[in-house]
């Protein structure tokens, strides 16, 4: 097993390789960040701009590819180079901000995952009584609503329960109050993280609860099923021993993958509640035409997509003996 | 005076179960009352769609929710419908028990063999889970697996077939239970895998003296098996006696049909097989009267409007649901009386010796391996699955060759080696005396008209979105007939095979299996072939369906002087069909001969004990029968044993050589060594056994 990971993760590492350095050259050749600095008034003097984008490995002058072999040398020795707007390196703006979209997001997912695998299953199991026609209306409704339409109606419910309790309890902007402090601080802050977390549960669960619905139906008619209940177990005690451990196989590889996805991923949510993420980082850079943030934030989802798929890999094996084998 | 009846372990009566489909309700049992007394094996007896399995399933309260079940089920005096899951489930596991069909299915597949078992015995009894799993060792050791305590950690896709049957039977005894049901046990398994099963049914019926319910569609498996019989046709039982009384004196005509359609291995000379005609109705929507009058040889008026109630006969504790019944304990008619044995036209050709006909088909030393490969970026091989491993055969014109094996033998690589056409690994294929060596692709593809294959499940070969005449015609666009020729010879095939030319525009969905069989039948006749190549084509079928395509492929081949290479597992089909038969065992053909010498002149213990492993279907020499057990499975062939190869579960080898001639198997490999004429056997000590 821990040969077949290594073997993987090689694999995987050549990928991330490739995914960033395409971005790069990708970046490089559509972003033309002089024109932010000409026709200014009053004019930038040219050699400043020069200097600026020299800083930065982005002088228009020197060929994509002298760029791009500057910046995997850089790489290597753990330097994306510089942002554009400001003086910060390209690391520590992520570091910040990878923090914020983890906070945000690893709870959000994982009630996600674990209301759409209780609704998933109950939908199945009770397959078209009035809880599961509730969870797939439901589902669908949610589905098919753009996003920003379901963050405006959460945070529209959010601040009819202030507006009803009278004060701010639960404050719709902003990751923290940097004016508190102890208790008080970080209690603030919980109430802060709730509101975008239910958007991200709503999200999650309505999409596994489909999956997690057809990968039970699937185990339903199964015979195992039976011989459990011919054994002596009750029908419920069958489904949930027998029949939702195995539904649950499958549905580890979406786990995992919408899992490193999401990160990056939720724009929407962190830009309606002015959560400084990643996923708002990623749309800065490209609106700053910023090739050393943008490829640093491919990097970063592609190492994502690496640790889903070996987080995949791991779980699968540890559910499911079959595979466990055959490697 | 009056004797005083025991009250019987459980009593079934007038049992209905219906389903809700989109077509209305489906009747799948119809009104079925029997009792099963403590002990007692009583077995249920059915083609697909009789009712057999469902209602069984009825009595463990298992069947799916849109499933509505009447009537009266008692078990040890209690009524069973009237308790819900949680009552039920106290019973289920413990009182009653169940052996299901597939065994790889009906294992959860991510819980090891031993915490299957240990899981069913800590549902009912009050134990610790080491305890338990203790427990579930000394089960499988019951059961015969080797080496139970390492093996209970094993998952269920690590154990071979057999082997998956036996853990679950050793789930179904762990308690102990006061009736086992036991649905097609043996069904999917191999016939040496199928008696060794059996032999752990009859030890598992005696350690726990349960009462056991065999459901299967195979008589032979219940002449050797069951203490009394039920036979189930349309959701009905049609008739129900003593073991004896239903294979010596059926009293119901769709009983002696059955057992008029069953290949027999016993018998002496090669005959046609008795087929019932027609196909079993359809459960949605059942005309009145008795539901096998349309396919009754001796229907008379009062069949077609009332359906006879299964009654008392003129033989004692024999009931038979047939206006008639009494009329043929009368006149003692026998299956034969009742059903024509159809005339099957002699074969011109076999009137020339064999040795003058010519040869259409020779494999020479045939291999063929499948490399095992390991590693994700570099692919490195690291062994190799030797699927047939030098393999000679001949079929000569107007000859039926027979080639059987247990599945994994090689039987169907064969074949496939054969209708690819291409040069073999290693060693010769000539088709029609053509070596398949250096064959242009043009002239390869005119060779396929000389030899085409039926496929073994016809639901499967069909194409469901083409509709049969289509089908039929594709080998004919790709040889280039012209439309009109096609159009001709669909009409002709479709005839041929014992359909009418109307059918040409229908879809395969709208056939029955038999039907389809017929089609894909029709399909590698539509070349006009001098060889054609039969892949199992009759075990998916019903026994009373299955009869009726086998008498059509003699007739065939008697008609058009085709020369068929009849691939099967089950030997008493082959006895009826086959004039040679060349028996395979992993990768290698051990025994060849004509039908008569395999049949009755086994030599090879391997072949011995592929035939002892068949049941009859004949009660009485079943109960005298001394059947040879192999053990174990079949060795994988990425490892076949050094010298001779069936070493490793010959019973010869165990039981009656000495060291001296034990070394001798152990170190050369033997070859075809001649018996008599035409018939040879590879094993250095080779003698005749009779075992039929």
């Amino acid at each position: 097993m821990l040969k077949f990971l290594a073997r993987r993760f090689i694999n995987y590492l050549v990928l991330v390789f490739i995914a960033t350095s395409l971005a790069y050259i990708l970046a490089s050749v559509t972003f033309h960040p002089e024109n932010r600095y000409t026709g200014r008034n009053p004019p930038i003097p040219a050699a400043t701009i020069k200097q600026t984008l020299e800083e930065r490995n982005a002088d228009p002058g020197t060929p994509v590819l002298v760029r791009y072999g500057r910046w995997v040398k850089g790489v290597a020795h753990g330097d994306f180079g510089k942002l554009i707007v400001g003086d910060e390196q390209v690391t520590t703006e992520m570091k910040r901000r990878v923090g914020v979209s983890l906070r945000l997001l690893l709870i959000g997912t994982t009630l996600g995952a674990v209301f759409g695998v209780l609704i998933g299953v109950i939908g199945a199991v009770r397959q078209r009584r009035p809880a599961d026609v509730v969870g797939t209306v439901g589902s669908y409704v949610l589905l098919a609503t753009p996003t920003v339409v379901i963050i405006i109606v959460v945070q529209t419910v959010f601040l009819w329960i202030n507006h009803r309790t009278g004060t701010t309890t639960f404050p719709l902007v902003k990751e923290y109050n940097s004016n508190l402090s102890g208790w008080d601080f970080w209690w603030d802050r919980f109430k802060r993280l709730v509101p975008p977390t239910v958007v991200l549960t709503l999200f999650g669960a309505s999409f596994f609860s489909r999956y997690q619905r057809s990968a039970m139906l699937d185990v339903l008619g199964s015979d195992f099923l039976r011989t459990a209940r011919a054994k002596g177990l009750t029908r419920q005690q069958a489904l949930f021993k027998h029949g939702v451990r195995t539904a649950l196989i499958p549905m580890m590889t979406f786990f995992a993958y919408s899992f490193g996805l999401l990160l990056t991923g939720a724009v929407f949510t962190e830009t309606l509640f002015s959560w400084d993420g990643m996923g708002k980082f990623l749309i800065e850079s490209i609106q700053n035409r910023d090739t050393n943030a943008t490829a640093a934030v491919t990097c970063f989802a592609a190492v994502l997509v690496l640790l889903s798929g070996m987080l995949s890999d791991v779980l699968y094996a540890a559910l499911d003996p079959r595979v466990r084998s055959s490697r | 005076m009056t004797t005083v009846e025991p009250t019987p372990l459980l009593q079934v009566s007038d049992l209905t179960v219906s389903f809700r489909s989109e077509s209305g309700a489906v009747n799948a049992v119809r009104g079925v009352s029997y009792t099963v007394q403590a002990g007692e094996t009583l077995a249920i007896v059915g083609e697909s769609g009789s009712g057999k399995s469902v209602s069984s399933l009825a009595v463990m309260g298992l069947l799916p929710a849109s499933a509505t079940v009447t009537g009266l089920i008692r078990f040890k005096g209690q009524d069973l419908l009237s308790l819900n899951d949680k009552r039920l489930s106290k019973l289920r596991g413990s009182g009653i028990s169940m052996v299901f069909q597939d065994p790889l299915s009906a294992l959860t597949p991510v819980y090891t063999i031993g915490d299957q078992i240990a899981e069913a015995v800590r549902i009912h009894q009050h134990v610790t889970k080491a305890q338990a799993a203790e427990r579930a060792v000394e089960l499988l050791d019951v059961v015969g697996i080797p080496n139970p305590k390492l093996r209970a950690a094993a998952f269920p896709h690590e154990f071979s077939g057999g082997m998956r049957q036996r853990a679950m039977i050793a789930m179904a005894i762990a308690n102990d239970p006061d009736l086992i049901i036991a649905d097609e046990p043996t069904t999917a398994l191999d016939v040496t895998i199928q008696a060794q099963i059996l032999e752990v049914l009859k030890k598992a019926k005696e350690v726990t003296n349960a009462a056991t319910v065999l459901i299967t569609h195979d008589l032979g498996v219940v002449a050797g098996f069951a203490d009394r019989v039920m036979v189930m046709y349309a959701g009905k039982a049609v008739e129900a006696a003593t073991v004896d009384d239903i294979f010596y004196a059926p009293r119901m005509p769709y009983t002696m049909g059955l057992l008029g359609s069953i290949p027999r291995m016993d018998v002496e000379e090669k005959q046609p097989l008795i087929p019932i005609e027609g196909t079993p109705p359809s459960l949605l929507n059942l005309p009145a009267g008795c539901p096998f009058a349309p396919r009754c040889p001796i229907v008379v008026e009062q069949c077609r409007t009332i359906e006879p109630s299964l009654d008392p006969t003129d033989r004692s504790e024999h009931f038979a649901a047939c206006h008639r019944s009494l009329e043929i304990g009368q006149r003692n008619w026998k299956p034969a009386d009742v059903y024509a044995r159809p005339v099957i036209p002699q074969d011109a050709i076999a009137a020339i010796p064999r040795e003058d006909r010519p040869v259409v088909l020779e494999l020479e030393d045939l291999h063929r391996s499948f490399p095992i490969r390991k590693g994700t970026v570099i692919r490195r091989t690291v062994g190799a699955v030797r699927a047939v491993d030098g393999v000679s055969l001949e079929v000569r014109e107007g000859e039926t060759l027979g080639l059987v094996g247990e599945s994994g033998c090689g039987k169907t690589t064969t074949i496939m080696e054969i209708m690819n056409l291409l040069k073999p690994e290693q060693g010769r294929i000539v088709v029609l005396g053509n070596d398949t060596n250096g064959l242009s692709a043009d002239s390869r593809r005119r060779m396929r008209r000389d030899i085409s294959i039926v496929f073994q499940d016809p639901m499967a070969s069909l194409d469901p979105r083409m509709p049969i005449g289509d089908i039929l015609a594709e080998p004919m666009w790709v040889q280039k007939y012209s439309n009109a020729k096609i159009r001709e010879r669909t009409g002709e095939l479709l005839k041929m095979v014992g359909l009418s030319p109307e059918h040409a525009s229908r879809y395969p969905a709208e056939f029955s299996g038999g039907q389809r069989q017929r089609i894909g039948i029709a399909r590698a006749l539509a070349l006009d072939p001098k060889l054609v190549v039969l892949d199992e084509p009759v075990s998916a079928l019903d026994v009373s369906i299955q009869a009726g395509v086998i008498n059509l492929l003699d007739e065939l081949k008697a008609r058009m002087g085709l020369s068929y290479l009849f691939v099967a597992h089950d030997l008493s089909v082959v006895r009826h069909i086959a004039d040679r038969v060349a028996v395979m065992y992993l990768g290698r053909v051990v025994e060849v001969g004509t039908s008569k010498d395999i049949f009755d002149r086994p030599s090879h213990p391997y072949t011995q004990a592929l035939l002892s492993a068949i049941p009859l279907p004949d009660p009485e020499k079943e109960r005298s029968r001394e059947r040879i057990l192999l053990r174990g499975d079949l060795p994988s062939p990425s490892d076949i044993p050094s010298g001779c190869r069936f070493s490793s579960r010959c019973f010869v080898f165990a039981e009656q050589l000495d060291a001296e001639q034990r070394n001798k198997c152990k170190e050369q490999d033997p070859g075809l060594y001649p018996m008599a004429d035409g018939h040879h056997a590879a094993c250095h000590f080779a003698t005749v056994r009779e075992v039929v």
